[in-house]
């Protein structure tokens, strides 16, 4: 369990520095560091599929694009835009909105006893696949085709309008 | 406009190229990389040319010029009369000498009345070319050494008699042994 | 029990680690060596015979050259970044099978540091890490070379992941498993290694493996005609060495990997044939299994000193159109076959 406080510790602590840094690609290589303290959460729910595809699809390929196009763009505090009192006001109330509603729904849920899995081998890739592919086929499927219209779509942005070219 | 013209092939032996698009199995690249490396794993098994050089030394060939030699004759006297030829025909200007009278008693010494005192080559300015041996009217000078071996400091290339003149050589003796 | 496990596991990880690193070590040598004799000469041989003493007189060269860290540079990143690079490269032998049981006494020890069940996507996962090492550094450096080596490490790597992933969905669809163990104690024999099964899914992966170590002919983040060198032009001394040294690791793991994955791992043909003991056959297994593994390191130099390196865009058409492409050919094909065989044989 201390095990789990200290790497939950890290996870807030390496989120909060992720806002907190001013250089762009400090924060991307921060929020590096949160996402591999979750695959370390998961590795610990024996969760051994999501901490590997957590590894690979977030730490090893969106984070490495982010860090791509941070530096290319080379931003910096000097070239960051000054933002006006209004939107910071505006900043302020959005998160005034989610924390109201985070505790209302902690409010409205009920202090449950610690959980003890039924199935502690419930995260492992045999299971895991068995059960998607027979309990949640329907969702599984419409979430591949919501993927595929996804990457269409960015097919169909990064192409050059034949007409214009 | 007249460059875009057919120019006239003077010689005939003009080859026109024609590339033809590749088809699919040149296309797919892979029997390219095999016959690649097909070559290279020849040559892996052919001998080497590198010879190990402090080991292995290389034979100098027949004409091959090195470093100069100040010649004597058959009686052991040097040659060289200090004549300034050699100086005067080097292209880079890397020979110089400072003369001087042979004196009562030096005849053993130098063949000719007068001889070189100082004799200094920069070794670092000389070409190889071979221009002083060919001047030099009393066959004093050849370049018949081996190549010149590496210094550490620029000095020590200037090479002085004690490098040039080749040792002295019994000649009366060594006949007399031999005959 | 446990304190035994825990002394036999860390023999076996500092063992591994040695292992690693000597060949890592010894292949900076057999690379010159390799270059020299398709070039018609020797390569090093002055530091002891035959030059074996050569990765000793480098390595002590390195300790003592200066170590540069430029003014421009984020000094706290330009030092991890070659740790990083260097840490990722060693950490991913940590799933792969050298070796059947060996006992000893009554004690079975299992050669193989940790039997993960998803050991393939781990090696994946910690694969696709190793770029950070190289982004890193690249951008720590502050020069704009450094930096477009950085990018095209990165664009390189991020594009033929997809391709090696698809090559290896092929192949799990054969083996039905992602431990490595079991992949392995499958292709018992000779005709049972996956390489028969899936020739064209192995083709794919190596092309890949190739692009992931940013070996020649994909070595485009260390172009010296374009990049004076690469994302490592600001580095100096062992943070140098460390970059390298994690090139030549990367390329034992991935060698290991494909011997693993597609030629057998550790079995030889007639193992269980020659009657020998269980002992004999594990330790046969292990060198036959290392033996593998240098073939292809000596493939990956082969391969760099026969074929010229790519242009950009040749690189990003061949894993984006071709290999990509093919790989999901490959398994649309494979489990057409599969269920082929299922349902008629």
């Amino acid at each position: 369990m201390s095990v789990f406080y200290f790497v939950a510790f890290l996870s807030v602590f390496f989120a909060l520095m992720t806002i907190f840094t001013k250089n762009p690609v400090h924060s991307v290589l921060y929020l590096v560091i949160t996402f591999f303290t979750f695959t370390v959460h998961y590795i610990l729910l024996n969760a051994q599929f999501l901490a590997v595809v957590n590894f690979i699809v977030y730490m090893g390929a969106i984070m490495v694009l982010f860090l791509f196009v941070l530096m290319l763009l080379n931003l910096n505090k000097d070239t960051e835009p000054l933002k006006s009192n209004l939107v910071k006001f505006m900043g302020v109330i959005a998160g005034m909105c989610l924390v109201v509603t985070l505790a209302g729904s902690f409010r409205a849920l009920e202090s449950s006893e610690s959980i003890i899995l039924k199935d502690p081998d419930i995260g492992l890739v045999g299971n895991l696949g068995r059960v998607l592919f027979s309990e949640f086929l329907l969702p599984f499927e419409i979430s591949s085709i919501l993927l595929l219209t996804a990457m269409v779509g960015a097919v169909l942005l990064a192409k050059n309008d034949p007409k214009k070219a | 406009m007249e460059g875009k013209e057919i120019m006239q092939s003077l010689s005939n032996r003009k080859k026109v190229l024609e590339q033809k698009p590749m088809n699919f199995w040149e296309r797919m690249y892979l029997p390219a990389i095999a016959r690649g490396l097909g070559i290279t794993i020849r040559h892996f098994f052919k001998p080497k040319a590198t010879y190990k050089y402090p080991e292995v030394q290389r034979p100098y060939s027949k004409n091959f010029r090195g470093q100069h030699s100040l010649k004597r004759d058959e009686e052991g006297r040097e040659r060289c009369t200090a004549c300034g030829l050699c100086a005067l025909s080097c292209p880079a200007e890397a020979i110089t000498m400072i003369s001087a009278e042979r004196k009562k008693g030096e005849e053993h010494l130098y063949r000719e009345e007068k001889y070189a005192a100082v004799y200094e080559i920069n070794m670092l300015r000389c070409i190889f070319c071979g221009l002083c041996e060919e001047a030099c009217p009393k066959e004093a000078i050849f370049l018949d050494g081996s190549h010149v071996p590496p210094e550490q400091l620029r000095k020590d290339f200037i090479y002085g008699k004690d490098k040039l003149v080749e040792p002295r050589f019994e000649y009366k003796k060594e006949h007399e042994t031999t005959a | 029990m446990e304190s035994a496990l825990l002394v036999e596991k860390t023999i076996l990880v500092v063992a591994v680690f040695a292992i690693t690193l000597v060949i890592a070590m010894y292949s900076t040598l057999v690379e010159r060596k390799v270059a020299g004799f398709m070039q018609a000469r020797f390569g090093p041989d002055r530091a002891g015979p035959f030059g074996i003493l050569q990765p000793l007189c480098d390595g002590g060269k390195f300790f003592f050259k200066e170590e540069i860290i430029p003014a421009g540079a984020h000094k706290f990143l330009f030092i991890i970044g070659p740790a990083v690079a260097m840490f990722t490269a060693c950490i991913s032998s940590a799933v792969i099978p050298w070796g059947q049981e060996l006992t000893i006494g009554d004690r079975v020890i299992t050669l193989q540091v940790a039997d993960i069940n998803v050991g393939v996507l781990y090696i994946f996962g910690v694969v696709a890490l190793g770029v950070y090492g190289i982004m890193i550094g690249g951008w720590a450096s502050n020069n704009k070379y450094s930096l477009m080596g950085a990018v095209r490490a990165a664009s390189q790597s991020i594009s033929y992941e997809i391709g090696m992933g698809l090559s290896l969905i092929a192949l799990l669809m054969v083996t039905g498993t992602l431990s490595l163990r079991e992949i392995v104690a499958q292709q018992e024999g000779f005709v049972n290694w996956n390489i028969w099964v899936q020739p064209i899914g192995f083709l794919i992966f190596l092309v890949c493996a190739f692009a992931e170590c940013n070996r020649v002919p994909f070595d485009l983040a260390e172009c010296e005609t374009e990049l004076i060198g690469g994302y490592n032009v600001e580095y100096s001394s062992m943070k140098l060495a460390f970059y390298m040294f994690a090139e030549y690791i990367n390329m034992f793991v991935s060698s290991s990997l494909m011997a693993a994955l597609y030629f057998g791992g550790y079995n030889f043909p007639f193992m269980y044939d020659l009657g020998l003991s269980q002992n004999w056959i594990t330790i046969i297994g292990v060198l036959v299994f290392f033996a593998k593994i240098l073939a292809f390191i000596f493939f990956f130099m082969w391969i760099r000193w026969t074929i010229p390196r790519f242009r950009y865009d040749q690189l990003m058409r061949l894993g984006w159109k071709i290999l990509i492409p093919l790989a999901v050919a490959n398994i649309v094909l494979t489990g057409i076959i599969t269920i082929v065989k299922d349902t008629y044989f």
